[in-house]
């Protein structure tokens, strides 16, 4: 397992984000993410845990404080949305192939990459449909598609699972761990995952962030368990321990911003 | 859709329209209406045979102009609603003028026209396009507005040009807008284009149907402008038919308004 004391591919430093009006969505946070790690932010809602990711793909903009980014330079990373955000006019093929064709890429190995991101997250015979035809998971697995087949470094995952059923969520949870950190001679890719669950945080991250309102990293729990995981990690007493100790720390960090 | 369905929808509408008809033919009859009060359908169907050619030809006049003012609706509509788009402040600015020539009865502006241009045809041509142009305008900006934050944010992440964005997310974004814009402004082009004919007061050879029901008012020779009449009518169903044919084409596959 990557240490966070690694060489980071990210990294915030004392950054603070005010909106318009004065909300303050993040107060000075510094935060390191060592390449190739999953690192989970829980907290919330309102606690700014969204702000860090816009901020980290450079959406936003830092009221003050440094962001630094080890990623070459025109790497984009593969962002994926509450909701699924595809193209309702447009195919599956279309919307998965919108990141490639933006850049201009020849159509031939255009075809060939969106066949095999559609592949990897079980599409591969729904290339044709609109999205209105496809279930929420079926969805949800286009946008994680779309974020695929640009095979980025670097992946932010805004609570993507959040609206569905528990069963879909854990397939696609596997799924998620699958593309991230590829078992095999596979890199594994950076990710930054934002959820409201608990169960979720613990069995995808190797680092959860508990963040409490207003903008803040309260506390953070380390999960040493080797990938490949599978389901059966969900059933281990390691799992419920994980959990419980996920949750204490989550009741704090809200009680905390209740006072605030 | 069954083939139950499909008789219903076509059947009942022709069912109750010949119904309305037969009750009309009847009623005449039966009350002895004169001619000069209300003309009988049959009388109305012979007087438009005996007079095809000369309808004929002031039916293509209203119906070219009326084109003629949908087309340029679109274009300055589409136009004007991606300026607003672009620009909140060319839209404060201009909002006003749109709004007070939306507002403004088209017959009371048609005589003030008519001095400015100096010209009968170019009257009805401005009648026309003014009443056309503002729905367009207002539901394609309505639809310009209303893209899906998330996909913007994809694009600005791919680093879309303008061009990209406009062709790719904005026009298929806005398009279900645009079409329901399209199909008000339709019927409210020949609508503008009667109002403008009256205001104008065109006589001799280039006259629409809407002069050709005036003359036959003065010259009470009510079956003729009952004629004239049902020509307006014809071709006010045709030109809603064929925006509404034209949306199902464009939509029907992906947006919830043309689903059946």
């Amino acid at each position: 397992m990557t240490t966070p004391t690694a060489s980071a591919a990210l990294s915030l430093s004392q950054v603070r984000r005010v909106y318009p009006g004065g909300r303050l969505a993040l107060a000075d946070i510094s935060l390191r993410i060592a390449a190739g790690e999953f690192v989970s932010l829980l907290g919330p809602s309102g606690c700014g845990k969204s702000t860090v990711l816009r901020l980290l793909s450079g959406l936003d903009i830092p009221t003050s404080g440094t962001i630094s980014r080890e990623l070459s330079d025109d790497a984009v990373p593969g962002y994926v949305f509450q909701d699924a955000a595809l193209m309702p006019w447009a195919s599956v093929r279309r919307n998965v192939e919108l990141p490639l064709m933006l850049r201009g890429e020849p159509a031939a190995t255009m075809r060939e990459r969106v066949d095999a991101a559609l592949r990897a997250v079980g599409l591969g015979d729904s290339a044709e449909a609109v999205p209105r035809e496809l279930s929420g998971g079926m969805r949800m697995r286009a946008s994680l598609a779309r974020a695929l087949v640009t095979s980025p470094q670097l992946w932010l995952l805004d609570e993507p699972f959040g609206a569905l059923d528990e069963i879909t969520r854990f397939a696609l949870n596997q799924t998620l761990l699958s593309l991230c950190q590829p078992t095999g001679d596979g890199k594994p890719a950076t990710a930054v995952f934002v959820t409201h669950s608990v169960y979720e945080a613990v069995f995808l991250s190797q680092r959860v962030l508990v963040m409490a309102r207003p903008g803040r990293i309260v506390d953070e729990v380390a999960i040493a368990v080797p990938y490949p995981r599978d389901a059966g990690f969900r059933t281990t007493p390691h799992f419920a321990a994980l959990c419980a100790q996920v949750s204490q720390a989550l009741q704090r960090a809200s009680a905390m911003g209740a006072n605030a | 859709m069954t083939r139950g369905d499909a008789l219903a929808r076509a059947g009942v509408p022709t069912l109750s329209v010949l119904l309305f008809l037969a009750a009309w033919e009847i009623a005449v009859r039966a009350l002895r209406i004169p001619a000069w009060l209300l003309p009988a359908p049959s009388l109305i169907a012979t007087t438009l045979a005996d007079n095809f050619a000369s309808l004929a030809a002031s039916w293509w006049f209203t119906v070219r102009i009326t084109l003629i003012a949908l087309a340029l609706a679109m274009g300055g509509g589409v136009l004007i609603a991606a300026l607003f788009a672009l620009s909140r402040n060319a839209e404060r600015a201009l909002a006003p003028f749109a709004v007070v020539l939306q507002v403004t009865p088209i017959v009371s502006i048609a005589p003030l026209i008519m001095i400015l241009t100096d010209s009968p045809l170019a009257t009805v041509i401005v009648c026309a396009w003014l009443v056309a142009f503002f729905p367009i305008l207002a539901n394609t900006l309505t639809g310009l507005r209303s893209v899906d934050t998330n996909l913007r944010d994809l694009f600005t992440l791919q680093r879309a040009t303008r061009w990209q964005t406009l062709r790719h997310l904005l026009v298929p974004a806005a398009l279900p807008s645009f079409m329901t814009g399209l199909r008000i402004a339709g019927g409210l082009a020949l609508i503008g284009e009667v109002g403008g004919e009256f205001a104008a007061g065109a006589a001799g050879r280039d006259t629409g149907l809407a002069s050709r029901i005036l003359e036959s008012a003065f010259r009470t020779e009510i079956p003729k402008m009952f004629a004239a009449l049902t020509l307006v009518a014809l071709t006010g169903v045709a030109l809603y038919l064929l925006t509404g044919a034209l949306s199902r084409l464009t939509l029907q596959r992906w947006h919830e308004s043309e689903r059946h």
